[in-house]
């Protein structure tokens, strides 16, 4: 579904371009679940960011179901994360001026494809129900990310993109939110790659790659 | 240490220059607001007060009858007879070419000596010439340049000051077609053995000029610039605490590291004070050179309409004056510490610790519920000064109050129409925007304040002076019925041409024009003499009069009063009104007066003079036959050499007054064009901030697929939906404004209250102004939000990867 071929990506500095990602080469199928593990600063953000269209690689393709993404505009990168991505952050997921009912509604509403009752499913599975007129910056950590998790899904993407998920969250809490993730991807046949530090939650997964020094292992 | 924790404050600017440039630029246009006005208003008043010396006025004692009847030649014999060194004077104003100039009669051979007219005591002037017919006038070359050329002649003198001709007394008599003088000057010190002065005359002795007193009269033209200067002084501040705040909040963990790291609370709070004062002192220089600049620049226009307004002739150089410079700096520091007191208040009780502690913006919104309160206290004392308030003072204090008020009232009033409005919309973008705007509130509202205060002087001070406009037109109209008014320049003359004017069939009426000297309800006014014709009946615009107005006035039953002497002495109809000594008439009606400050009574001409000895009549009123007013007024001119500026036909006299109106607005209109300008900057100086603030709440919309020139253009269709709110709120606020303006300034500065007209087409215009503004102020934030990169939205979720 997702083939990226030979990817590159650097940036500048002032003493000159510093090499990222230097020829990566990946394959996502349909309802398939990875992790992707690396060191700090081997490029595994970089990398999710370019397979989820936020960002254009130097060189190399990326193929969503055989269409080539990566020379697409603005415009129609946008339409693709709209349409086909979910992402999840680790920080900063929510639209700060926004409910947890409109935060989770909010990308199957820019989709066109809302659907309230899966929107109230998907809150009430990830223990929203209660908290669901309230503004993000009322929920801690662990509760925003349960609404970003929810927000990703509730537009049924094809892919769901999580980076760091779990970054700011304590042990259990941690495993909560990436058992519901990985439940309502599997419900909803969703493809998941997920950049992690940690190799207890990338065990979790279906299958692992690690990225060091800017190439795939 | 404090000089290390400046330094750890200070690295803020660097690393955000747009904040940096906000601050001092708002500093800085604050300081030349305030500040040029200031230099306008000090030059002013020195010329007044370096005019006031140079002629003796206020140093000399004066002798002169209190009702304001002139002093006669016997008056001042009887004294010089009995010792008394006094001298006759004569003042008055001659026609020049932009607007009226003082012209003073002084006896050469009696005066005190003037170091001004040195020119006279040691011959360099001839004082045969100056004596004798047909005169000569001295002034300072910059006033010989404008005088008309039917005038005795001119010559130049530069230690004359810059508002006044000198003549003899018997020349400014003549001039100024007076009979006897408005006061003598008594030199000291007296020689001894005099006998007392009550035995010799029934003068009465004062130190005042009984006329004339430009400052006082000029003190509401400076109030109103004062209050246009502190407008824009507080507009500016505006811009500085939106910056200041924001910098504040950014800046929370660099002062909680800092007291983390052992730096005492107090050694953090003056370090502040110090990095304000550094940026008041370097912006506060900055704003006195654009201040001294822009006072240049408005100094021709505000030395234009003193001498149109009052005949008060100022020097149109601006000079440098130390205590100006530093007050204004002192204003400068005083403006940054009041618009950083509220962070600083913020700062001082911030915990060490940063759990718990609400957002910026969500501070503001709490600040809402008591902003709402102080605007309807405010409200409140604006209603209680509009009805009850008696004076300028007063006036301000109203407008300052509603316009504060209204300020302070439009935040919780977007947000609350937002919040409505958000409960129409469908979801999804249109409530996102909705939502997001709200947020966005706190954060612009000091700049949709600044809009709004601007705005509303527009609105208020366009209304005013378009109502005071339409009314001084009508009114135009209406008093200036006649086809041509004449001034002979002898009683000899004035004869003659009447004589003529009898044989000439064109000419249908001729009104004899003449008045007398009066001291009204206390004040130096004038009565005016009047015959019974359609002039008066069918045109003269009454504000209030009983009845059978006209006829009980040719009756001799009472008299007609302007509207500065019914309102400033509170006369009602019927009210009896002291019009010379020894007759107490009835008021019949109320005539309005613009432009007249002083009081006016009219009565009928044969009631007034069996009460006076009537001077000689030399002006004239002449209503001829239509289509030959062009021939009438050749004619005349031909066979008497009448000088251009003594017969004049209503249209020139019409353009002439509408001249003088305009001018007296153009300062008014630049600084409200000023005003509207500062606002617009702290609109784009806010936007330019609040862009670099919205990242976090414009990225996830971003990722999740909403592009950046969508956001960006919202962005702009956002700051011009705010700003037409506020322009909507603008037009009740500027619409009370103008009611405050007519009905209680203008009352106390003038004496006149006007009608009020509204001028939609002008809103219409400002609405698009306010657009345009905006449009501009949020096109740079829009297109770095467009052109944005995917790294720099990326940055917002930083994990490390």
């Amino acid at each position: 579904m997702l083939d990226a071929t030979d990817l590159t990506k650097s940036y500048p500095s002032a003493s000159g371009p510093v090499p990222v990602l230097a020829g990566v080469s990946m394959r996502l199928s349909r309802g398939e679940t990875v992790a992707l593990t690396g060191e700090s600063g081997s490029g595994k953000s970089t990398l999710l960011h370019l397979l989820a269209a936020l960002d254009t690689p130097d060189s190399g393709s990326i193929l969503l179901d055989g269409e080539e993404i990566t020379g697409l505009g603005d415009r129609a990168r946008a339409r693709l994360r709209r349409d086909r991505f979910g992402i999840v952050f680790q920080a900063l997921n929510l639209v700060p001026s926004l409910t947890v009912a409109q935060n989770i509604a909010f990308q199957s509403r820019l989709a066109d494809r809302y659907e309230p009752d899966l929107c109230d499913t998907l809150t009430r599975r990830l223990g929203l129900s209660n908290l669901a007129h309230r503004l993000p910056e009322d929920l801690s950590g662990g509760q925003q990310q349960r609404v970003a998790i929810g927000r990703a899904l509730a537009a049924r993407p094809s892919v769901l993109f999580a980076d760091e998920p779990t970054g700011n969250l304590d042990e259990d809490t941690a495993d909560q939110v990436i058992d519901l993730m990985l439940d309502l991807a599997a419900d909803t046949g969703t493809a998941c790659l997920m950049v992690t530090h940690s190799p207890r939650l990338a065990a979790r997964l279906g299958r692992q790659v690690h990225l060091s020094k800017g190439l795939l292992s | 240490m404090t000089a290390l924790v400046l330094r750890a404050l200070l690295s803020h600017w660097w690393r955000r220059p747009v904040q940096l440039v906000m601050v001092l630029g708002g500093l800085m246009l604050a300081t030349a607001l305030w500040s040029g006005v200031q230099a306008l208003n000090a030059e002013a008043r020195a010329s007044y007060a370096a005019s006031s010396a140079a002629l003796g006025q206020g140093s000399l004692d004066l002798l002169s009858h209190p009702d304001g009847t002139p002093v006669t030649q016997a008056d001042f014999i009887a004294l010089r007879r009995a010792g008394y060194p006094v001298s006759p004077v004569i003042e008055g104003t001659l026609p020049g070419r932009d607007g009226p100039v003082r012209l003073l009669g002084l006896d050469p051979l009696t005066s005190p000596p003037r170091p001004e007219l040195a020119g006279l005591a040691d011959g360099q002037i001839d004082l045969a010439t100056f004596l004798t017919a047909p005169g000569l006038l001295l002034a300072a070359p910059e006033t010989a340049a404008l005088l008309p050329p039917a005038l005795p002649p001119i010559r130049t003198l530069a230690t004359l000051p810059a508002d006044v001709i000198v003549t003899d007394v018997t020349t400014a008599a003549r001039l100024l077609d007076r009979t006897g003088f408005d006061h003598l000057v008594l030199d000291r010190p007296l020689p001894l053995g005099l006998p007392p002065i009550g035995t010799v005359t029934d003068l009465h002795l004062t130190r005042e000029a009984p006329s004339g007193d430009i400052a006082a009269l000029t003190n509401s033209f400076h109030l109103n610039l004062t209050a246009f200067g502190l407008l824009s002084f507080a507009v500016g501040l505006f811009i500085v605490q939106s910056a200041i705040g924001l910098a504040f909040e950014q800046r929370r963990g660099t002062v909680r590291s800092l007291r983390a790291m052992g730096v005492s609370l107090r050694r953090v709070m003056i370090a502040i004070v110090m990095e304000l004062s550094l940026f008041a002192v370097l912006a506060g220089a900055a704003g006195l050179a654009l201040g001294y600049l822009l006072a240049r620049a408005l100094m021709p226009g505000v030395s234009g309409t003193l001498r149109a307004l009052y005949g008060a002739q100022i020097d149109a150089a601006i000079g440098f004056d130390p205590l100006w410079a530093a007050t204004g700096l002192a204003m400068t520091l005083a403006g940054a510490l009041l618009a950083a007191a509220a962070a600083l208040w913020r700062v001082g009780r911030m915990p060490l610790l940063a759990a718990g502690s609400a957002s910026w913006a969500r501070q503001a919104s709490i600040g809402l519920r008591w902003q709402t309160l102080a605007a309807l206290a405010l409200f409140a004392l604006a209603s209680v000064l509009a009805v009850v308030g008696d004076s300028l003072v007063a006036g301000f204090a109203c407008i300052a109050a509603l316009l504060i008020g209204a300020a302070l009232m439009l935040p919780p009033l977007v947000s609350a129409l937002l919040w409505l409005a958000s409960r129409a919309v469908p979801p999804g973008i249109p409530q996102w925007v909705l939502a997001d705007t709200r947020q966005q509130v706190p954060g612009l509202s000091l700049a949709l304040m600044a809009l709004l205060l601007a705005l509303s002087a527009n609105v208020g001070v366009s209304t005013m002076v378009g109502s005071f406009r339409t009314t001084f037109i009508g009114w135009l109209d209406q008093r200036l019925a006649a086809d041509l008014y004449l001034t002979a320049r002898t009683a000899d003359e004035a004869r003659d041409i009447r004589a003529h004017l009898q044989t000439v069939t064109d000419v249908t009426t001729v009104i004899p024009i003449w008045s007398v000297p009066a001291m009204l309800d206390g004040q130096p006014g004038s009565a005016y003499g009047i015959i019974d014709d359609p002039l008066y009946r069918d045109h003269w615009p009454l504000l209030a009069a009983r009845p059978d107005v006209w006829d009980a006035l040719h009756r001799g039953e009472g008299v007609l009063v302007n509207e500065q002497l019914f309102r400033r002495s509170g006369l009602s109809l019927d009210d009896p009104v002291q019009v010379v000594d020894g007759w107490e008439a009835p008021v019949l009606g109320v005539y309005s007066d613009y432009g007249n400050t002083r009081p006016q009574v009219m009565a009928d001409a044969a009631a007034l003079a069996a009460r006076i000895d009537p001077p000689p009549i030399l002006r004239f009123a002449l209503r001829v036959a239509p289509g030959t007013q062009a021939e009438v007024k050749s004619n005349i001119q031909t066979l008497f050499s009448l000088p251009e500026t003594n017969i004049v036909d209503q249209a020139r006299v019409k353009e002439f007054s509408l001249s003088v109106f305009e001018r007296t607005f153009l300062v008014t209109g630049a600084l409200n064009v000023l005003t509207l300008a500062v606002a617009g900057f702290a609109l784009f100086m806010s936007l330019l901030t609040l862009s670099d603030l919205r990242l976090p709440q414009v990225a996830p919309v971003w990722a999740q697929g909403m592009p950046v020139r969508l956001l960006a253009r919202l962005d702009i269709t956002r700051s011009v939906a705010l700003a037409l709110v506020t322009f909507v709120v603008s037009i009740p606020v500027g619409l009370a404004l103008a009611w405050v303006l007519l009905a209680v300034v203008n009352v106390q500065a003038f004496g006149w209250r006007l009608p009020m007209s509204v001028f939609p087409a002008d809103w219409a215009r400002l609405a698009g102004w306010a657009v345009l503004a905006t449009v501009l102020a949020s096109l740079w934030p829009a297109l770095r939000l467009s052109s944005s990169g995917p790294v720099l939205l990326l940055r917002v979720f930083a994990a490390h990867g």
